[in-house]
């Protein structure tokens, strides 16, 4: 296998200093603006962005909230910058992969062609335990399954960057993107006059367009809403959010029923049928007829009525097959199959427990890589081998061996780091970063620039997921004129 | 809209205002001990329905124990922690049919009182944390009025304030007025100065008797204006005018009507062609307690012709 420069223990590339003469074109006028600015006034932006995040009630409850002790994620207030022909190149690699993995859905649940050619073994989806039965032959407006993709890249060197993982479910996080936003350009007016910055803020309005256009009936205006599990959710916030930005209903499962196939509301003035659902819930309790019967969350009857094709739910069910760790090995080989075209952006080199020479290895290199189980997400179930005890990695040989086949591992990359505002000042953290990508029923693709930048808090930290004490940045995509890296 | 939106707004409506009353009646209460050194914590747990929970909790029952107990105790469903939690929670849930202005002052108002939770009792100032509570009761009822949309939702909004609102100075002038007037008969009653003007206090009205009447304080024109005069904000008459006007919107707006709308007119009629001799007459009591049912009737019946369950 072979390893690039930022894997295996070098030092990380940083985005703003690695460069020779100190500062990379990108970030000059951030580090202008660092230089020049008296640390005591950043520090008090930043108690004023804490304050503000709580007053406006942007929370997020990691172990589910506890009212009064709902937890804001921390808000770094130095911009993450991403170069015009940096971000030109990732947007084609990411539209390419969105494509493929729409393609392979369609696929999975259809003739499963791909299978037959011999690329993934058919056994892979059948038996994967994210498969719907329910999906097979399900013929969705446009063939689109995934209507909104969060892709988690990373950024080794000046020309590397890695797909970490796909999130093709219920990817959450845009809310912070559009919120991180606004609060840097109340804080930081003059950056913004002299750096031109891409806006973000017409998100919404694509996503419900993106919405709209894949509903199965074309008579009248479709009705739109947002499923929820409701207000202990952790990701509650952006829900409401997102269908307040978007003028749409904010439902939960008890607000819809079925009636003669078709979905409605309840309101005071009767029933109201629904076209278009955008869940934020997972499969399996969407609909207690359909997957859990103990769900309460669901609608009855809903699965039926996607079948009928008389509503759309987005993203659609049984996407898990498609971002699952197993499958994610597949997507260079379904990019070639589906488009024909080389990948634009690599995966990350990944061992497999399942395989025997593989699983030797991991085996052996267990201080030294990162193993992650495959169902596993939010960072949980995972061991980062450089930064774990003797005893943390013994614990887990043994889980390792128990079931070979629950794990993966990726070595240790050394992610690029961007300054931080910590206690001590101004350093270096770990980041990594999500952008959202929403694909319209004409097969279009439209990609917010940026997307969201989870850092690492903790010096030497590699884990940004917000449950484990990471936070976020506001992400600048610089426009087109002046704004390259070189 | 949806009926669960109507139906949380309602409830929100009705939680913010039972929040502002009960602070606006401790503070009376208190002033009124300060005054005439009167201490009746067992006649405001009466107004709660709350007599027996309350000396469960603190068999000496003093005022300080019933503004605890009405305050920041947890275990009590009526307390302002309670209340206001209540509040935000419905807010929460429709925080996309409420403007930023009006989330933002209520999400104010719940942070300021769960941070008075957490402090040793010792450390809590009783008298600042009730200013602050109707301080900022009186600003979201600000940004309610001047930010919101004047839709359906806003009706139901509307429709859970003033029914509170008018639930609450039933409550309050039956339990204070009996207090002083055992018998229901206004000629044998306490002519104590304090006493009454501490009653037209915990609906903000002691000038404004001043104004209207311009007579000394007397026990039938306290009731007067606290039932009957559609002038003041908090008089039954007034709130439940303010009810039906909204039933009436929503009626027009949704192009139909029920049981509902008619309970509603009735007993907006019910007040507004009263008398209050009559009321004497009859009994004052017997009146106020049948004010109460019809309005708890009224609150059912909206549940189920708007579909809230």
């Amino acid at each position: 296998m072979e390893v690039g420069s930022g894997m295996g223990g070098t030092a990380a590339f940083d985005e703003m200093r690695s460069a020779p003469d100190g500062v990379r074109a990108p970030y000059r006028a951030i580090a202008g603006w660092l230089q020049h600015t008296p640390m005591t006034a950043i520090e008090a932006k930043r108690r004023e962005v804490d304050a503000f995040y709580r007053r406006a009630g942007i929370t997020f409850g990691a172990y589910g909230a506890v009212d009064g002790h709902e937890t804001t994620i921390p808000f770094d207030i130095i911009p993450r910058v991403i170069a015009a022909d940096e971000w030109a190149f990732l947007e084609r690699g990411l539209s390419q992969r969105v494509r493929a993995l729409n393609a392979f859905l369609a696929d999975a649940y259809g003739q499963r062609e791909i299978c037959r050619a011999g690329i993934i073994p058919e056994a892979q989806l059948l038996l994967n335990g994210e498969f719907a039965p329910l999906a097979q032959d399900l013929k969705l407006p446009g063939d689109i399954h995934v209507h909104i993709a969060g892709i988690d890249l990373v950024r080794v060197g000046e020309k590397e960057f890695y797909v970490l993982e796909d999130n093709v479910r219920t990817p959450s996080g845009i809310s912070y993107v559009l919120e991180n936003r606004e609060v840097m350009m109340r804080l930081a007016p003059e950056l913004f006059a002299r750096m031109a910055v891409r806006p973000v803020a017409s998100y919404t309005e694509e996503l419900l367009n993106t919405l709209r256009s894949v509903s199965f009936s074309d008579d009248g205006e479709p009705n739109v809403v947002l499923l929820t599990p409701g207000h202990y959710n952790s990701a509650y916030f952006e829900h409401a959010f997102l269908a307040d930005e978007m003028g749409i209903e904010l439902v939960e499962g008890t607000d819809l029923f079925v009636d003669e196939g078709r979905v409605y509301m309840r309101t005071p003035r009767g029933p109201q049928r629904v076209d278009v659902i955008y869940r934020r819930i997972d499969d399996s309790f969407l609909d207690p007829l359909a997957f859990r019967p103990d769900s309460y969350l669901g609608v009855p009857g809903l699965i039926g009525a996607l079948r009928m094709g008389r509503v759309n739910v987005v993203n659609a069910i049984g996407n898990g097959v498609a971002d699952d760790k197993s499958t994610y090995l597949y997507v260079p080989d379904m990019i070639r199959f589906y488009l024909g075209e080389e990948p634009i952006l690599s995966n990350v080199p990944t061992w497999r427990g399942d395989r025997a020479d593989d699983f030797k290895y991991m085996l052996e290199h267990l201080p030294e890589i990162v193993v992650k189980e495959v169902h596993g997400s939010g960072g949980k179930g995972m061991l980062v081998g450089p930064t774990s005890t003797k005893a943390e990695i013994e614990e887990f040989r043994g889980l390792l061996k128990a079931r070979p086949d629950a794990y993966i591992a990726q070595p240790t990359l050394a992610l690029s780091t961007c300054p931080t505002f910590v206690d001590a000042g101004v350093a270096p953290r770990h980041v990594d970063l999500r952008p959202f990508i929403l694909s319209r029923r004409t097969g279009e693709v439209f990609i917010t620039p940026g997307g969201l930048t989870r850092v690492a808090l903790k010096e030497g930290s590699l884990v940004v997921n917000s449950s484990q004490g990471g936070g976020t940045k506001d992400t600048w995509v610089l426009g087109g004129r002046g704004g390259d890296t070189q | 809209m949806l009926s669960s939106t109507a139906k949380n707004l309602y409830w929100m409506g009705r939680y913010l205002h039972r929040a502002k009353n009960t602070a606006r009646v401790l503070e009376s209460t208190q002033r009124m001990a300060l005054q005439s050194g009167a201490s009746e914590a067992g006649t405001v747990a009466d107004i709660y329905a709350l007599r027996t929970e309350f000396f469960a909790r603190h068999p000496q029952g003093t005022l300080d124990d019933l503004v605890d107990f009405m305050t920041l105790d947890d275990t009590n469903p009526s307390s302002l922690v309670s209340t206001v939690r209540a509040a935000r929670n419905n807010a929460r849930a429709e925080r996309n049919n409420l403007t930023v202005d009006v989330w933002e002052s209520l999400n104010a108002l719940w942070l300021d009182v769960a941070t008075q939770t957490r402090l040793p009792r010792a450390a809590v100032d009783r008298g600042a944390l009730l200013e602050m509570v109707t301080k900022q009761t009186t600003m979201i009822a600000g940004a309610t009025q001047s930010t919101l949309l004047r839709d359906d939702a806003y009706c139901f909004l509307q429709i859970g304030s003033y029914l509170e609102r008018a639930d609450n100075t039933t409550r309050v002038l039956d339990v204070k007025f009996h207090r002083l007037c055992p018998d229901g008969d206004p000629q044998h009653g306490s002519a104590d100065y304090y006493e009454w003007s501490e009653i037209l206090a915990c609906v903000g009205a002691v000038r404004t008797y001043r104004r209207i009447y311009r007579s000394r304080i007397e026990p039938t024109r306290v009731a007067e204006l606290m039932v009957l005069r559609r002038d003041l904000p908090r008089s039954v008459h007034h709130c439940l005018w303010q009810v039906d006007l909204s039933m009436r919107e929503l009626a027009e707006t949704y192009g139909t009507r029920g049981e509902a709308d008619r309970q509603a007119g009735a007993l907006h009629a019910h007040v507004r062609y009263a008398r209050i001799e009559d009321v004497f007459e009859a009994g004052l009591r017997p009146y106020l307690e049948d004010l109460g049912l019809r309005m708890a009737q009224l609150s059912d019946e909206i549940g189920r012709q708007f579909l809230f369950e």
